[in-house]
């Protein structure tokens, strides 16, 4: 860039500048305040734990005191990294049924005429018109032994034994793909409409069959909907507390519920300050990845 | 007698741009096989009958433009060839065989699509390879035939870029070759040239035929555009309203359209009505009020005195003068209403019969450098025209 600044550029900047106060109001400055509190000591006061670190004057004493105890036990205590490793698999699981259920939905309603697809995609979103909590606890109606899973099974005379889901891995899964699949729809409809159908004519004109056409031509195009949809439903799904909570049994102890527990229950803010960092690590590290993997597979093409 | 064509025509035609090949006349021959038959196709859209009752062959070799204006049908015909639509009634056959349901994949046919349909997430040479991939040849022979066509199209050496690296001609060019790569007998192109500057679309236009003559593939051709299906095509149809209303050499479209619509559609024309007054074997005199009475050659004319005409003029082929010229009829005199100089020719619009008449188009070709035009605007100017330079339209 050269020549003088012209006057219209000023504002330019600060509104570019709005987006990173934000982050730096309500992101950073939060994530430094836990992050204190995880290298704190829990004690039975009000606040409920004695910091290290009080202004800069006692910096050394900060850097000699600092406490790494609490990443230490959750890197020990097999019930940590057992959580996130459940959470891991649950929100990976959620995100691929999500998927296998959103992209033929997104897909059909792309494939919709024009006339009908507002219509569709108001359907898609019309269950955030009621609160989702009414919703999970809705599920409890319909999976609980004798409920109307049960009852309507029973009704068509396939199963007379209840299925017993609620309170196990499986309802929460159910609970979960319901909640977060409208994530999974939009971004892939989003990018299934933008999708140009001669394409799909070129592929067929050149030989290829449907099925040949939708895997060289649909489906590598719309991998960037794939990504934005998995990363919308994996990064709640991953730290979801609710739907365990209600739907989930004794046993299905993801890291959300831990945090909660860790916090309100044991009142060990430290020790539940160190797990929101941990996770927030697990999650931004494969995010930052997959953000890298996006720009270098955009670059590609420029590799000649 | 038919010659083939092949190098030597393609550097026949490199000498003489936009010759008509008279040797090459495969739908005066009744021995010829057509390689495309349509057998009465029609095909509607709702309530609207998009391609009525269309009967077409075309023929192996062959470069066949169809003209229309926009919303004719000629894109819907395409498309059934394509198999990317299906007839409601009728049948089309290729070589021979009933094709009218088969689908798109199953069909040795390709095209070229208007906005290209390139697939933005391959290369070039996967683009050119991808009919070839589909038809489950080994890897070696799918780099010798993409490399072949990326010198083909004048491409070499871009293989590895993706679309979007592209200029819109090399876009284009990317598309042609991916479309001959399965080496298909015939070629459909939609609106090639549409996306090409002026100056592109010429240079592509004989190009195109060049590697049309050289691969000998038949290649079919869309186009509103009437200077490129007349500068390429070995016959052209026009169509209006889904019905094929002639179908011939550019230059009988051009000399001899059977009507109005075609005559206006294709090159500029100006008409001026009037009635038959006598006809003396090929001559016709016609009484216009207009222009007096106004005599033409007409072979066989299908005519009786008295009946209403249309007497058609290319401007082309009307000379303009300030004096008046000593032949008796064939001469109208004006005022010159409008002047447009197009660096090659003129445009003159002369009002005839008085400030309330008809204004006819006069084409002057500008021969020499000289700035100053011996016409100008107001100029009173006769106009006048050969026996041979009126043709006779049906109102």
């Amino acid at each position: 860039m050269s020549g003088p600044v012209s006057p219209v550029k000023a504002p330019a900047r600060l509104i570019v500048a709005v987006p990173y106060l934000w982050l730096g109001l309500f992101f950073l400055a939060p994530f430094a305040m836990v992050l204190r509190i995880a290298l704190s000591d829990a004690a039975t006061a009000l606040p409920p734990y004695a910091p290290h670190f009080e202004g800069f004057a006692a910096l050394r004493d900060f850097l000699a005191g600092l406490d790494l105890e609490n990443f230490g036990l959750i890197w020990v205590d097999p019930l940590y990294w057992q959580s996130y490793l459940l959470s891991l698999r649950i929100a990976a699981l959620t995100t691929l049924i999500a998927l296998a259920i959103g992209y033929p939905l997104a897909y059909a309603m792309a494939s919709a005429p024009a006339r009908w697809r507002a219509i569709l995609l108001v359907l898609v979103i019309l269950p955030f018109w009621t609160s989702f909590l009414i919703r999970v606890y809705a599920w409890i109606g319909i999976l609980r032994p004798e409920g109307l899973l049960d009852m309507a099974l029973a009704a068509l005379g396939l199963s007379d034994q209840p299925l017993r889901l609620l309170n196990t891995e499986t309802a929460v899964l159910i609970g979960m793909v319901y909640s977060y699949l409208p994530f999974m729809v939009l971004p892939l409809y989003a990018t299934l409409e933008k999708l140009d159908r001669s394409l799909l004519e070129a592929a067929a004109d050149l030989g290829a069959t449907p099925l040949r056409a939708f895997l060289t031509v649909t489906l590598p195009l719309s991998l960037p909907g794939i990504l934005a949809g998995s990363a919308l439903v994996f990064i709640p799904a991953i730290g979801e507390f609710v739907i365990p909570d209600l739907l989930g049994g004794p046993d299905t102890t993801m890291i959300g519920k831990v945090l909660w527990t860790e916090f309100f229950s044991n009142r060990d803010w430290p020790l539940a300050s160190a797990v929101a960092v941990v996770l927030l690590v697990v999650l931004v590290l494969p995010l930052a990845l997959l953000q890298r993997a996006r720009v270098r597979a955009g670059e590609g093409g420029g590799a000649a | 007698m038919n010659v083939q064509k092949g190098r030597g025509a393609a550097a026949m035609r490199k000498a003489s741009p936009g010759s008509v090949r008279r040797a090459f006349q495969p739908w005066n021959d009744p021995a010829a096989q057509p390689l495309v038959e349509f057998r009465g196709v029609t095909k509607r859209f709702g309530g609207v009958t998009a391609v009525a009752d269309v009967s077409l062959s075309l023929y192996p070799r062959e470069f066949f433009a169809l003209l229309g204006p926009s919303g004719c049908g000629k894109t819907t015909l395409m498309r059934m060839l394509a198999g990317f639509e299906t007839p409601d009634e009728g049948q089309i056959l290729l070589d021979g065989v009933e094709i009218t349901t088969v689908p798109p994949h199953l069909r040795p046919v390709n095209m070229m699509f208007q906005s290209y349909a390139l697939f933005p997430h391959l290369s070039v040479a996967d683009n050119i390879g991808y009919g070839l991939k589909r038809e489950g040849l080994p890897r070696v022979e799918i780099d010798r035939r993409v490399a072949e066509m990326l010198a083909l199209v004048k491409l070499d050496g871009l293989g590895k870029r993706r679309p979007d690296q592209l200029s819109g001609g090399q876009r284009q060019r990317v598309a042609l070759a991916r479309a001959l790569a399965k080496r298909p007998k015939l070629l459909l192109l939609d609106e090639p040239m549409a996306a090409l500057d002026r100056k592109l679309r010429e240079a592509t236009q004989f190009e195109l035929m060049d590697i049309q003559s050289e691969l000998g593939t038949a290649f079919m051709v869309v186009t509103h555009d009437q200077d490129e299906a007349m500068t390429m095509a070995d016959r052209m149809a026009v169509m209006d309203h889904g019905r094929l209303v002639q179908i011939g050499p550019p230059d009988v479209i051009y000399e001899a359209p059977v009507n109005r619509h075609v005559a206006e559609f294709v090159g500029d024309i100006n008409i001026i009505e009037g009635r038959v007054e006598a006809i003396d074997g090929d001559l016709v005199s016609v009484t216009t009020p207009l222009a007096g009475r106004v005599e033409l050659n007409e072979e066989a004319p299908a005519l009786s005195p008295g009946a209403p005409v249309l007497v058609g003029l290319r401007p082309e082929k009307i000379v303009l003068s300030h004096d008046e010229p000593a032949q008796g009829s064939n001469k109208v005199r004006g005022e010159i209403w409008d002047i447009g100089y197009l660096g090659d020719m003129t445009m003159v619009q002369v009002m005839v019969g008085g400030d309330d008449g008809q204004l006819l188009k006069v084409s002057l070709t500008n021969r020499s450098r000289r700035i100053e035009r011996p016409f100008a605007w107001e100029d009173t100017v006769w106009l006048s025209w050969d026996v041979e330079a009126g043709l006779v339209l049906k109102p």
